[in-house]
């Protein structure tokens, strides 16, 4: 069971929810992305209330309005880079733009392996893909679950600040959950969930 | 990139167990396509070459032999029968076209046969060059027999006794090709055809008590004289060989020459009532209708077919497991892909669809494959029969029964690729990603 009383998140605007495992960070997330129904309160996005949606027209809303960063990248094995990028925009129904995913990878730093496999990549050149592949369709949100678990603490700044600077690059606000306190202080907001401050 | 081309990508990722499936409904798809070719194409070869003959007249013995031996040409005939008794039914009123056929010699494994240009023309048989003949020892070679034996008009050719090749050769006796015909696509093609009198000539001409009066009149029309035989020494072991047609035919007079078959053609369908159950109640001989004895044929060897048929349909069901299992077992594997492309904004309905396409298009690859293979094959096969045979076959037909097997294999592709599809659109993304 959470619960959470009023969380808002302005344009562009940054946040980090901080809790321990198990405290429901991630079903927060789930419930913004519209993958789980909360069974009291509501979920808006950009305005739009997902409870009211069907599933398929939450699956359409998210694909096109938000962009997700898992812990586990879940980068697709069968697809190159730059095409786990234009599946993206396809599933997101934004018109192909190879030029401007080729532009975010090099933005992010791995232009050159963008007809790389996901096999062949390391952790930290997978995250850039995953960031990448969650902005490559310009969403108005940005959702991030524990991106910094599995990064030594410099990657993990440097990762909390690309998502930052990358979301402020497209105006998305950014909404990150997580257990790790090296975060603190780096975005706007802070939640802390679970009384762990 | 789109759902066909992510589809694509899927099956490239695990080339190996797409390629097993795409083989193993290729190697079914082709068994069965070539099986319906090699059905379709013997019953329209069976049934190209009867054409025009609604009933053999021939000596009593198996009714498919009579016609395996006069109308294909493929089997030993059943023995001779005069042709006075043969005459009488081919004036009935009742028998709109009777053609004799004498049989008994070859060339070069062609068999040659005594008969009237009527025959040629049941198969719509013209000539390329030169006449018909109008003398005896005159003969007209069938398209293929010339083109493989090399005969041509002024060609000299000697008859060998037996229609298997190997036989005592008529050395004393050669014909002369004064024609040749166009091809027909039909039996015609393989025989020389010749006139009735050339073969009771030939056979007649050996034996001592044959008329003694060695008129030479080889041009006589009707072939009633009896000639001596300028090669007696020739014909020492002729009246040895027992398992020739028209042994018999040399030894009466003119009016008990015998012929080995009469293809008769009705004038109207009703005469098939009657006149085969009265030619084989109150005559000597024996009538057979060719399109009963094909269809008896037919079944039987449909029998063989019909089993391997069935072994075909095998290895389909057994390449449709293989597809679902390849599925299926993948499934586990990519419940992260399905849950992600949900995340991404794919609906249910979609993710569903991109695994019934991916099953559908290693059916479509496994098909194409089978039908090349199995066309490619039989085309070969054809050219090879046409080759060895003369039966003209061909890969590059198309088939009705082609176009139910197509809806067959998608049916069993999407029965394959259901369940996993099912499963996929089930897929909880929320817990999946949470765990």
């Amino acid at each position: 069971m959470l619960r959470l009383d009023a969380l808002t998140l302005q344009p562009a605007e940054t946040c980090a929810v901080i809790g321990p495992s198990g405290c429901g960070k991630t079903t927060l997330l789930h419930l913004v992305a519209g993958l789980l129904r909360p069974t009291l309160g509501t979920v808006s996005v950009c305005g739009q209330r997902l409870d009211e949606l069907s599933v398929s027209a939450c699956d359409r809303f998210r694909g096109r309005n938000m962009g997700i960063v898992f812990q586990r990248l879940h980068l697709l094995p069968a697809l190159s880079v730059l095409e786990n990028l234009l599946l993206a925009q396809h599933l997101a129904r934004v018109s192909r733009d190879g030029a401007a995913a080729n532009a975010l990878l090099d933005a992010l730093g791995i232009g050159e392996l963008a007809r790389a496999r996901p096999a062949q990549l390391s952790q930290g050149q997978s995250q850039r893909v995953a960031i990448a592949r969650a902005l490559v369709h310009r969403p108005s949100l940005l959702l991030a679950d524990e991106p910094t678990s599995s990064l030594d603490d410099g990657n993990a700044v440097r990762a909390i600040e690309l998502l930052r600077t990358q979301a402020q690059s497209i105006g998305a606000a950014l909404l990150v959950v997580t257990h790790d306190r090296r975060i603190r202080g780096q975005l706007d907001r802070e939640v802390v969930l679970g009384g762990a401050a | 990139m789109n759902w066909p081309r992510l589809a694509l990508a899927n099956l490239r990722a695990s080339p190996l167990t797409s390629l097993v499936n795409v083989v193993l409904l290729g190697l079914g798809t082709a068994s069965i396509v070539l099986l319906l070719l090699i059905g379709e194409q013997l019953s329209s070869t069976l049934t190209r070459d009867a054409r025009g003959i609604d009933l053999v007249i021939g000596a009593k013995g198996s009714p498919v032999q009579l016609v395996l031996s006069s109308v294909y040409h493929a089997d030993l005939p059943t023995g001779n029968i005069p042709k006075a008794e043969a005459d009488r039914w081919a004036s009935d009123p009742r028998v709109a076209r009777a053609v004799p056929l004498s049989l008994g010699d070859s060339y070069r494994g062609f068999r040659i046969v005594g008969t009237t240009p009527g025959y040629a023309a049941l198969y719509d048989g013209q000539l390329a060059a030169g006449r018909f003949w109008k003398a005896p020892m005159e003969a007209v070679a069938g398209a293929a027999a010339a083109r493989e034996a090399r005969l041509q008009e002024g060609s000299h050719l000697v008859g060998a006794h037996g229609l298997v090749g190997g036989g005592h050769a008529h050395a004393g006796h050669p014909y002369r090709v004064v024609g040749v015909l166009a091809p027909t696509g039909t039996i015609l093609d393989r025989l020389i055809l010749t006139s009735l009198d050339s073969v009771w000539e030939l056979h007649e001409a050996g034996h001592p008590e044959d008329d003694h009066d060695a008129d030479h009149d080889h041009g006589h029309a009707h072939g009633h004289a009896h000639k001596s035989d300028p090669l007696p020494e020739a014909e020492a072991s002729h009246d040895q060989e027992a398992d020739h047609a028209h042994d018999d035919a040399a030894t009466g007079d003119s009016e008990g020459r015998e012929i080995t078959a009469l293809l008769v053609r009705y004038h109207s369908p009703l005469a098939a009532t009657t006149l085969p159950r009265q030619i084989n109640a109150e005559s000597s001989l024996q009538a057979a209708a060719p399109a009963s004895e094909i269809t008896r044929l037919l079944q039987l060897v449909g029998l063989g077919l019909d089993g391997l048929r069935a072994f075909a349909g095998v290895l389909i069901l057994t390449a449709a497991f293989s597809v679902f299992a390849a599925l299926y077992g993948a499934l586990k594997a990519r419940r992260y892909d399905l849950a992600m492309l949900r995340c991404l904004g794919a609906t249910r309905a979609e993710v569903l669809l991109s695994l019934l396409l991916e099953g559908l298009l290693l059916v479509a690859a496994g098909a194409l494959l089978g039908f090349a293979l199995g066309h490619g094959t039989m085309e070969v096969l054809g050219r090879w029969m046409a080759a060895s045979r003369g039966v003209s076959a061909t890969g590059w037909t198309w088939l009705p029964a082609e176009m139910v097997l197509i809806i067959g294999l998608v049916t069993i592709g999407l029965l394959a690729t259901l369940l996993p599809a099912w499963q996929a659109y089930r897929t909880d993304v929320a817990r999946i990603l949470a765990g």
